[in-house]
């Protein structure tokens, strides 16, 4: 896989580089030397090179994906057949094998954002742009998905398929940040201003993940407190606690071989539109 | 089994939403990888 190396080579030994502004390098280059010292994050730029990262992930997305869906499919199955109805909600409580992973997600593919978002302001991490430009996607979809699935849910357990509850209403602006990310990422002629946007929205918006976690705390909700904490044994019934995790870990390899996918499609997208650009130039030469 | 319509539409839009981002993103990676292959004949993308 020379042929991703070579051209982006200067990436990964000159992190303030972006691919666009390097790509027609020559291929020894990237046996060269580094010309500054170590710095802060140099570590992170090794996995920074487009020709390692497309390596590195058409290994690793297959198996992502299928234990992704495999697991996703035993825990879902196990939920909706085999796990114990509520007490009080009946067999409404299997919602949750859905909507928790995705309310999960939902921050966690926010948080994974605003890593990439630091990654990029920082240390001008060459993929974290991209990978940025790819998760808030699949991130918002999580979040919608959240969102219609504990509606679903609260219809029949409120009498309402939405209120102005503190969780709820801290979730809906997390998809409204997922969107603005969206937008503002394409919003310039000027791809690097519209990364650079995008990135500080990100990273203003990591002040709602706080909010909706400790909402059920702060505010008296209709949304029930956390069941699962870290810290404290679960209240959770085994019998539920089993299929959700399964679920929960099986979302999160599909939700990650996603993003790994788009991204994928992103770097070979870069390359093309730069050898057409090396095409258009030289024959304008 | 009580409330069978939320859940089926539950299960539904849990398979749906994530199906479709993931079949979307296959098809996209095809596609660039095919194009990349095109324009760059030479060298094979992975």
């Amino acid at each position: 896989m020379a042929s991703y190396t070579a051209p982006y080579a200067a990436v990964a030994f000159n992190p303030g580089a972006r691919c666009d502004r390097v790509v027609f390098v020559d291929a020894s280059a990237a046996d060269a030397p580094p010309q500054s010292g170590p710095r802060p994050g140099r570590s992170l730029h090794r996995f920074a090179n487009p020709g390692r990262f497309l390596r590195l992930s058409g290994a690793v997305l297959p198996w992502l994906a299928a234990a992704g869906v495999a697991l996703t499919a035993v825990g879902l199955v196990w939920g909706l057949r085999f796990a114990p109805a509520d007490w009080q909600q009946g067999d409404a409580v299997r919602i949750m094998y859905v909507h928790v992973p995705a309310a999960w997600l939902a921050s966690a593919g926010y948080v994974g954002l605003a890593l990439c978002s630091v990654l990029s302001l920082v240390w001008r991490h060459p993929l974290a742009d991209l990978a940025a430009v790819e998760i808030g996607p699949v991130g918002a979809a999580f979040t919608a998905l959240c969102l219609l699935t504990g509606s679903i849910w609260g219809k029949p357990m409120w009498g309402a398929w939405w209120v102005w509850d503190a969780r709820l209403t801290s979730v809906l602006i997390l998809f409204f940040l997922y969107l603005g990310h969206i937008a503002l990422v394409r919003a310039f002629d000027d791809p690097e201003r519209g990364y650079r946007s995008g990135a500080i929205l990100a990273l203003i918006g990591v002040v709602n993940l706080p909010i909706i976690k400790f909402s059920v705390d702060w505010w008296n909700t209709l949304h029930q407190p956390a069941t699962i904490s870290f810290t404290g044994a679960p209240t959770m019934y085994l019998g539920m606690l089993w299929p959700l995790l399964l679920a929960a870990v099986g979302y999160t390899l599909v939700f990650a071989a996603i993003v790994v996918a788009r991204t994928r499609a992103a770097v070979m997208e870069r390359r093309i539109r730069a050898l057409l650009m090396a095409r258009a130039g030289e024959a304008a030469a | 089994m009580t409330h069978l319509p939320y859940v089926v539409s539950a299960y539904l839009l849990g398979v749906v939403i994530p199906g479709t981002l993931g079949l979307s993103a296959l098809l996209r990676m095809r596609a660039a990888r095919r194009r990349l292959a095109a324009i760059e004949p030479r060298r094979r993308a992975r």
